[in-house]
């Protein structure tokens, strides 16, 4: 238990992604259309980066 | 429009609302008592991560759909961020976790001052930053639920009641009460609120499920899914424009700048950092929270966005957009919904307030008003004084929250309230961090960090919300102070591009950051700020279990000692800190031992706080002030006796592998002797009966005494020949022995081989078949070993094939590099677990059965693994392949001799 263990290690890079998939300009991409169910694909994109995020992580963590 | 909404009778609701206060009590109560007969509830991961949810407050529950119903996805980063920070736990929370366990962390401001040298004036700047950015949010919470009752049973959406019958006093009261019972258990506040965090964690559940609920309701009762819903709302005006990000934060930077906000509210506010680190009972249970707690925030924020919607498209604006969720239900007659949400937003609303104020009063009685008691008061038994001071101070944050609520929160949005807390504790961040990851991080650059940040904070944030309600004069902001607009509270130094909070953060935390790098590299650490240094940002670099590092030279007279701790924690506890120690070393304790202080230092610090502790142990203890070196050569000292330690361990496993292998040699050799010995007690008895027969008998005829002597002389051969093998092959272990490796024509070496033991099979009975061999094929070899091998091979066939039946087949294939020989027979064949071991040293082969004497070939058992030897040393290999019942095939390669 020296140092962060590679798992650690590679959630912790996960999460640096997740921080630019939530920002500009990807965001920007899917502004002001409608995604599936005429929701804001705005918010559809987001929550699911977010699932996919949590995703990653049960599997990470397997 | 008001008119339309169903309501309730306020004693209805009244009476749910402590009923279920009530069912909390239940809760904490009966785990507290789990807890005290050691059977924890807690100790569930499931529990750790919902309790973690305690973040999400009545500005979740109310105050997102708010914001959603006019900014759109502007509520989405304050989640966001927490989420992201999920994923970050594994690394930057579990270094917190060893360092708060090793050092008895009890607050985030204990941390910091901890991390800092332990020294009170840092603790009591970290306090009053935290109880003063945080009281506007404890506002909010009663704000929320002062709101939500009014409107559930008047219809009305204003929040004020009378004072008697105000809803959100009579709620603070009764969570204050709670928390003083259930949030000052003990005075050791490094020791677990079992039952607070159950009851926590229930609420989580709870709100979760009404909002859930109001949710799925709305979308799916009130409307025909979300599909009808959006679909309705995108043809509305008001609600087009949420679909663009414009509408929501700003822009880019300021939606960055929100998630970063949030990424450290979810670990440096008061109450997350209670949860996450103090009530936390062990490591593992981050696992399952570095995905749960996510999920559980994308849950609830699920329909936020749809009730928004519905809000403005079935309410517009009859109630405020932060009333949408309770007022949407009631607007449809579902009244025991509207219950259910009022109930949920008052779960969100007390469980903040509950650990909040736990956090709070932990800081306010040990890092600001005990130092100060320390000092005048004599008293015996402090601990119960301030135990006392905790409750109070319980009391009183909750009465400020109230006030704070009635004077100034009502012109506000939720979510603006929160914010600027969000914004003050974020003023941590900086030194929070940098005392992690930054060994030159010095207290004198926490101070200016947080001095400067704060102040800029309170500039940029609290002005204009107190200008806003009129206490400061409003042309501060449109013009500045005395007129000097560079120092325009909401546009510093001419910057208008941000919105408000966006604003705040970043001059806040740019110059914050600044302060404290600089003024860091500017100054020097003294040895205690040293030595804390050190411990923090190599927390990991030390084991788990591992005591903290004692960082005294010198002892302490044993009584004066003792008295300390009776008057802090009182006598009982006080004797049970010793014994503790005693039984640690193994009995007694002696006057001069730097770790008795260490461990009374640690008992206090988590009562009182690091810095306090350190104050009153340094005042007994008989030492000259440790200086910078000294404090470095004890943590050298200690970082190398537990390298040593490590090493040690790791040589005494290999110590320990190499003994077993040694013994397994010596008993395989016992085996070894004791059948040689027997193989040789064999000829050598008959040699001696024979003997015994002619002596006894000088009158036998010539022809018996010639056969018995025949006899004789055979065993005497074959003793020969058992001791030669036995010595052969101690000389071919040894490595020894001459050989000359020459080109030989494998045709004649089988050729002789075969003439050698022609005897034998025609003895047997047993017929050898040689294949038709290539005389050009020849190999690198000893011609004598290689003949060796041969003979081996050969003279085991003939021994395990039938007799009579007996068949054996010799035959030499060739690729590029090695020549192959097989020899057949058609014997029993060998069991698979034995393949490998016969051509082991000692071992007999398994594929005779019975014991020496019955049926076994005679011989030591040697002959395969001098063959082994052989073989491998002139580059080959050889192998066994069989099946019982099917004969077996020995093989062997040689190299060929390839300059032919």
């Amino acid at each position: 238990m020296q140092q962060p263990s590679r798992r650690s290690l590679s959630l912790a890079v996960l999460g640096l992604v997740g921080f630019g998939l939530f920002n500009y300009p990807l965001l920007s991409v899917v502004d002001g259309a409608s995604g599936p169910l005429g929701a804001p694909a705005l918010l559809i994109y987001l929550f699911a980066v977010w699932a996919a995020l949590i995703g990653l992580t049960l599997w990470l963590r397997r | 429009m008001a008119a339309t909404l169903t309501t309730l009778p306020a004693a209805q609701v009244l009476g749910v609302s402590l009923l279920y206060l009530g069912l909390l009590f239940v809760i904490a109560l009966v785990v507290d008592r789990r807890a005290a007969r050691g059977r924890s509830l807690i100790a569930s991961p499931t529990v750790y991560a919902l309790s973690l949810a305690v973040y999400c407050t009545s500005w979740t529950f109310f105050g997102s759909v708010g914001l959603a119903a006019t900014q759109g996805i502007a509520f989405l980063p304050t989640y966001l961020g927490p989420a992201l920070m999920a994923l970050l736990w594994p690394v930057l929370l579990v270094k917190c976790l060893r360092i708060a366990k090793r050092e008895r962390i009890t607050t985030i401001a204990d941390f910091i001052a901890s991390r800092y040298g332990k020294r009170r004036g840092l603790a009591a700047l970290v306090a009053l930053i935290c109880v003063v950015g945080v009281l506007p949010y404890l506002a909010l919470q009663l704000k929320a639920v002062a709101a939500s009752f009014t409107l559930l049973t008047t219809g009305r959406a204003e929040a004020h009641g009378g004072l008697f019958g105000d809803t959100a006093l009579v709620i603070a009261l009764v969570m204050a009460v709670f928390t003083m019972i259930f949030g000052t258990r003990h005075l050791d506040a490094t020791e677990r609120h079992e039952g607070l965090v159950a009851a926590i964690a229930f609420e989580s559940v709870v709100k979760l499920c009404a909002f859930l609920a109001a949710g799925l309701f709305v979308v799916y009762a009130l409307f025909d899914g979300a599909a009808a819903l959006f679909a309705q709302a995108a043809q509305d005006a008001r609600l087009q424009r949420l679909w663009s990000f414009e509408a929501s934060v700003g822009g880019w930077f300021d939606w960055s700048l929100l998630i970063l906000l949030s990424m450290a509210a979810i670990t440096l506010l008061p109450r997350q950092f209670q949860v996450a680190v103090v009530e936390n009972i062990d490591e593992s249970q981050l696992a399952r929270a570095s995905w749960l707690f996510p999920l559980y925030l994308l849950l609830i924020n699920l329909f936020v966005l749809p009730l928004a919607c519905a809000g403005v498209l079935l309410l517009g604006d009859a109630v405020p957009a932060d009333n949408y969720v309770l007022a949407l239900p009631m607007q449809a007659g579902a009244s025991w919904l509207a219950l259910l949400v009022f109930i949920g937003g008052t779960s969100a609303a007390t469980g903040m307030i509950i650990v909040e104020t736990t956090a709070l009063a932990t800081m306010i009685s040990n890092d600001l008003v005990l130092p100060g008691l320390l000092h005048r008061a004599p008293t015996a038994d402090l601990g119960r004084w301030l135990l006392r001071i905790r409750r109070a101070a319980i009391l009183i944050v909750v009465l400020l929250g109230y006030l704070y609520f009635r004077v100034a929160g009502e012109a506000r949005s939720l979510v603006s309230i929160g914010l600027i807390s969000f914004a003050a504790v974020a003023q941590l961040g900086p030194a929070f961090l940098g005392g992690l990851y930054w060994r030159a991080g010095t207290r004198a650059g926490a101070y200016a960090g947080l001095a400067l940040g704060t102040l800029i904070w309170a500039w940029t944030l609290l002005v204009p919300s107190a200008a806003a309600t009129g206490w400061l004069p409003a042309q501060w902001l449109s013009e500045g102070p005395l007129g000097i607009g560079l120092l325009r509270p909401q546009a510093l130094f001419g910057l208008d591009q941000l919105s408000g909070i966006a604003h705040g953060v970043f001059w806040s935390l740019l110059l914050n950051t600044a302060a404290y790098v600089f003024v860091s590299l500017a100054t020097r650490a003294d040895a205690q700020e040293s030595a804390q240094a050190a411990l923090f940002v190599d927390a990991l670099r030390r084991g788990a279990g591992e005591p903290a590092v004692a960082l005294w030279r010198g002892g302490v007279a044993l009584p004066e000692l003792r008295a300390l701790l009776d008057r802090i924690l009182g006598a009982e506890r006080g004797e049970a800190v010793l014994q503790d120690y005693r039984r640690r070393r193994g009995g007694t304790v002696d006057d001069n031992d730097p770790g008795l202080l260490q461990h009374v230092e640690s008992a206090l610090a988590g009562a009182i706080g690091s810095a306090s502790a350190r104050v009153l142990v340094a005042s007994i203890a008989r030492e000259a002030p440790l200086g910078v070196e000294d404090v470095m050569h004890i943590l050298d000292e200690t970082s190398q006796v537990m390298h040593y330690s490590r090493e040690l361990a790791a040589r005494t496993e290999e110590l320990r592998q190499a003994n077993q292998r040694l013994r397994e040699l010596d008993r395989l050799k016992d085996d070894f002797i004791s059948t040689v010995t027997h193989e040789l007690r064999t000829p050598l008895t008959s040699i001696r009966a024979f003997s015994e027969i002619l002596t006894d008998n000088p009158d036998l005829d010539a022809a018996e005494r010639q056969r018995y002597l025949g006899i004789i002389t055979r065993e005497t051969e074959r003793l020969t020949r058992l001791i030669n093998e036995v010595l052969d092959f101690a000389k071919l272990e040894q490595g020894g022995g001459e050989w000359r490796l020459e080109p030989v024509a494998l045709a004649e070496v089988v050729r002789d081989a075969a003439n050698a033991t022609a005897q034998l099979y025609v003895e047997a009975g047993i017929a050898l078949d040689l294949e038709p061999i290539d005389a050009r094929i020849r190999v690198r070899a000893d011609r004598d070993r290689l003949q060796q091998v041969l003979l081996n091979l050969l003279g085991n066939a003939v021994k395990f094939a039938p007799r009579g039946l007996g068949r054996v087949q010799v035959s030499v294939t060739a690729d590029a590099r090695d020549a192959c020989i097989s020899v057949r027979d058609n014997g029993p064949g060998i069991a698979e677990e034995d393949q490998a071991l016969i051509f082991e040293k000692f071992r007999q082969g398994g594929r005779q059965s019975g014991g020496p004497l019955t049926g076994k070939p005679q011989g030591t058992g040697l002959g395969l693994p001098i063959s082994r030897h052989i073989v491998e040393r002139l580059g080959g290999r050889i192998w066994v392949e069989s099946r019982p019942g099917g004969g077996a095939t020995f093989r062997f390669t040689v190299s060929l001799e390839t300059g032919a």
